[in-house]
């Protein structure tokens, strides 16, 4: 696998040995390395099953909510190993989005927003959290069309809103790395072409890291490119370089739909 | 007329058989209040004297509409930060683990023992106990009795509120542990306020159980007809005073007691209704 | 962009962990309080009553106060049992049961036949209302109805008829649940032969929801089977065994009751509650293993 490491000068996150097991020698993810560039837009790409998803949620340690799951190697983020950091500090630093968007119903869309301050228990002035809620709903061009509705629940928008809305909410809290676990799988192709627009312009400011099973999508905005099948990484590289010439032949036969 | 037919009807005069049950209940209840209503008028919901001495005879259930009120929200408010603990446990916190199936089934079986076991526990085993911590009256009274009622809708108020916690959607509570929310933070944040009203309708259906509790009760409470004065007074419910009053009841005696039996139909059938109507409206 | 998340405070941080872990621990801690009672008394009712539990205590009636006091007097075990109890609670249960059970299985599968139309609806709500009815009210519709209308005066009858009413919402209620859960494709496929419709109910839905429906009748059952307060109202009591359903008759909860308050027999609560809690939980266990084995 070594010969896959990409060694990237300052990575945002570098993952090295990363295993992740469900039962007892079942393995997820198999013994992945690989580094993050900042400010870019990095694609992991598989067949259904494959752990991209897996790869994605251990990066914030969302697998330690489940018992049986068991997690080995290092991952370090901004110089930092994650293992070292309060769960509640690195899930600030890598904000999430879901495959379905998944605002809280009980809150209004101003509260959803903040609702990582809300609750974390951070107060913050009006004035604060009205720039907060303002700064990321333009981020995600949703400002325009909700400002007039801020206090409505967030349930009521359409299914792209919605996902934006998330966006805005892991935006809030000016995270290093986005984890986007096929954001638009449940979106309909104007929503998603939004979505995508809205992630390149994004990398300016952030990091971001998206499971992906579309590969038209990883085609079309992200930078670099992970292929894994079966728990491994299969090739990693700049999205152009696999797309046009892919090293691997499980990566060219995905590619060109022979399965998958 | 073919076979067909015949089943249909018979399926649909079954359903009669029902309505007609419930039907003749409240002709039955109200035929046989009529004798206390007329001599007492309304103020019969209103009066707090029991006075059976022949000739002066004069009933009010006011005395018994007190303490049923009061020892059924103690119950509740004891039963409280149990039964909701223990849907946290069922449903959140060791959610389908073997700790969990263990305590839901002890749980099951508080539901299965009768009221009159409840009633002898209270009696040899609770009472004593408040006894020597200081309670008066012998540890007769609302107190000793909610508590009893307390344990006895447990069972009802945990499942409950468990199968809702349950429901609530694991991507929320996920999209909360993402933005770095503790476990409690999450129950406090996302669990709780999304399963809110479900969780009150099981409180609420739950309640309603507490006010038609009889036996156990009855054997706690000190039967007095007066209304209590305190959470250590001794008193009497609707179901108690029935049950206790009953064996020596006829005529406007006996009618004030139907009458009672009357309000406390009246007043579960409200209570549930209510309860049902939420948890509809959820679905 | 400015970062913020630098100012989360560590000792912040420390607390809400502390925090975290502290309502965890009281979660566990009034979960544990909150079963304890059913421990406590399985517990007590063991103690103070396996050394009453004997061949007898099924097969004899209650001994009278009397002989009760001499045999405490002598530091002797209370003799005799309670046969009256017993074969009165197996009678009710029996006649409630038979009245209970076709009534309910019937209005269930019309239920299920008929989903949104107005009369089930109105059915399943009644039937929920009557649900909730305490069933201290039952035993005063009971009285109404055949203590003073059938049987002029205190019988099994009226006993039976306040148990059957507690019983029949929870079967019409499991009954129509489970014929849900049958894949409407095999009563289909029965129509489409030609079956008749009965037959179909007959032969196709109540055996696949059997055990469904069994489940549903043995846990309505256990839930009526301690039943003390309308059976007070009804059923009286007897001391001796009586199998006519014209006639008074003891409950095992009624004598209870009845020992409760005499001093001479309160030795005798203890083995009967055990026997009742015995009869009473099993039921439940197994109603809950057919369940869990048809899921």
């Amino acid at each position: 696998m070594n010969d896959n490491i990409k060694q990237i000068k300052d990575p945002v996150l570098s993952i090295r040995n990363l295993s992740v097991s469900y039962d007892k020698g079942k393995y997820a993810v198999k013994d992945v390395s690989v580094d993050i560039k900042r400010n870019s837009v990095t694609a992991i790409m598989g067949p259904s099953g494959c752990g991209k998803s897996t790869l994605l949620r251990a990066i914030n340690r969302m697998h330690e909510l489940y018992e049986n799951i068991e997690t080995t190697g290092t991952l370090i983020l901004n110089g930092k190993d994650i293992k070292n950091m309060p769960t509640i500090q690195l899930r600030r630093m890598a904000g999430m989005v879901f495959q379905r968007p998944n605002p809280f119903p009980t809150m209004s869309i101003y509260d959803n927003v903040i609702a990582g301050y809300k609750l974390n228990g951070i107060s913050l002035k009006r004035s604060e959290k009205d720039e907060i809620v303002e700064r990321s709903l333009r981020d995600v061009t949703l400002w325009d069309e909700v400002k007039d509705t801020l206090y409505k629940k967030g349930t009521f928008l359409s299914g792209g809103q919605q996902q934006r809305l998330c966006i805005a909410r892991a935006l809030a809290f000016d995270p290093e790395v986005i984890l986007l676990d096929e954001p638009t799988s449940a979106l309909d192709p104007i929503a998603t072409a939004k979505i995508e627009d809205l992630l390149v312009t994004l990398k300016e400011n952030y990091t971001i890291i998206l499971v992906t099973h579309n590969m038209s999508q990883a085609a079309r905005i992200s930078d670099y490119s992970l292929f894994m099948y079966l728990g491994e990484l299969v090739e990693y590289g700049k999205t152009n370089d696999m797309f046009t010439k892919p090293r691997d032949r499980r990566t060219e036969e995905y590619l060109t739909g022979k399965f998958g | 007329m073919n076979s067909d037919k015949i089943t249909k009807i018979i399926l649909l005069f079954s359903s009669f058989i029902i309505l007609f049950v419930a039907g003749g209940m409240v002709f039955s209840l109200v035929k046989g209040a009529i004798p206390a209503f007329k001599s007492f008028g309304a103020g019969f919901v209103f009066s707090n004297t029991w006075n059976p001495t022949q000739g002066s005879e004069n009933y009010g259930a006011l005395p018994f509409i007190a303490g049923t009120v009061i020892t059924s929200v103690t119950a509740l408010l004891i039963s409280l930060p149990l039964s909701f603990s223990a849907s946290l446990f069922l449903g959140e916190y060791y959610r389908g683990t073997r700790m969990a199936k263990v305590l839901g089934t002890m749980v099951d079986l508080l539901a299965g023992i009768p009221s009159i076991v409840y009633g002898l526990w209270g009696f040899y085993v609770l009472r004593p106990f408040l006894v020597g911590l200081g309670l008066p009256n012998q540890g007769f009274g609302v107190f000793t009795a909610s508590i009893i009622l307390a344990i006895m809708i447990i069972p009802y108020a945990t499942s409950l509120s468990n199968e809702i916690i349950m429901m609530v959607p694991n991507e929320l509570k996920e999209a909360a542990y993402s933005l770095g929310a503790t476990k409690s933070e999450v129950i406090f944040n996302v669990i709780v306020p999304s399963a809110r009203s479900g969780i009150i309708a099981g409180y609420i259906l739950s309640f309603g159980r507490a006010l038609g509790e009889t036996m156990a009760v009855t054997m706690l409470i000190g039967n007095a007809n007066v209304i209590p004065d305190g959470f250590f007074s001794t008193g009497n419910t609707m179901a108690s005073v029935i049950a206790n009053q009953f064996g020596e009841a006829d005529g406007l005696k006996l009618s004030s007691l139907i009458a009672i039996g009357l309000l406390l139909f009246l007043i579960t059938g409200v209570i549930n209704a209510a309860g049902k109507f939420i948890i509809k409206k959820l679905n | 962009m400015k970062y913020q998340h630098k100012q989360i405070a560590k000792s912040k941080l420390k607390s809400r962990a502390l925090k975290d872990k502290a309502i965890r621990v009281l979660v566990v801690l009034l979960s544990v309080v909150t079963i304890s009672p059913i421990v406590l008394i399985i517990f007590k009712l063991i103690e103070k009553g396996y050394k009453q539990i004997s061949l007898d205590f099924i097969l004899k009636t209650p001994p009278n106060s009397y002989e009760a006091m001499t045999a405490l007097a002598n530091g002797e075990l209370i003799p005799g049992g309670i046969a009256n109890g017993i074969t009165g609670t197996l009678l009710m249960m029996v006649v409630a049961a038979v009245m209970a059970i076709p009534v309910g299985v019937v209005t269930g599968i019309y239920l299920y036949e008929n989903p949104g139309k107005f009369m089930a609806n109105l059915t399943r709500n009644i039937s929920d209302i009557l649900q909730g009815v305490p069933s201290i009210v039952l035993g005063l519709i009971a009285y109404i109805w055949v203590v003073k209308g059938i049987t002029n005066g205190y019988s099994a009858l009226a006993g039976s008829v306040s148990l059957a009413i507690m019983m029949l919402p929870m079967i019409v209620r499991s009954t129509e649940e489970t014929l849900k859960m049958i894949p409407v494709t095999i009563k289909e496929a029965a129509l489409a032969l030609g079956v008749p419709y009965y037959k179909v109910i007959l032969k196709v839905l109540i055996p696949t929801g059997f055990s469904g429906l069994l489940t549903g009748i043995l846990l309505g059952i256990s839930r009526v089977l301690g039943e003390t307060a309308p059976l007070m109202l009804t059923a009286l009591g007897s001391t001796i065994i009586n199998l006519n359903i014209t006639k008074p008759t003891s409950a095992v909860p009624l004598l209870i009751w009845e020992f409760y308050n005499d001093p001479n027999m309160v030795g005798l609560i203890w083995s009967s509650s055990l026997l009742l809690m015995a009869i009473v939980l099993s039921l439940n266990l197994i109603s809950k293993q057919i369940a869990a084995r048809t899921k």
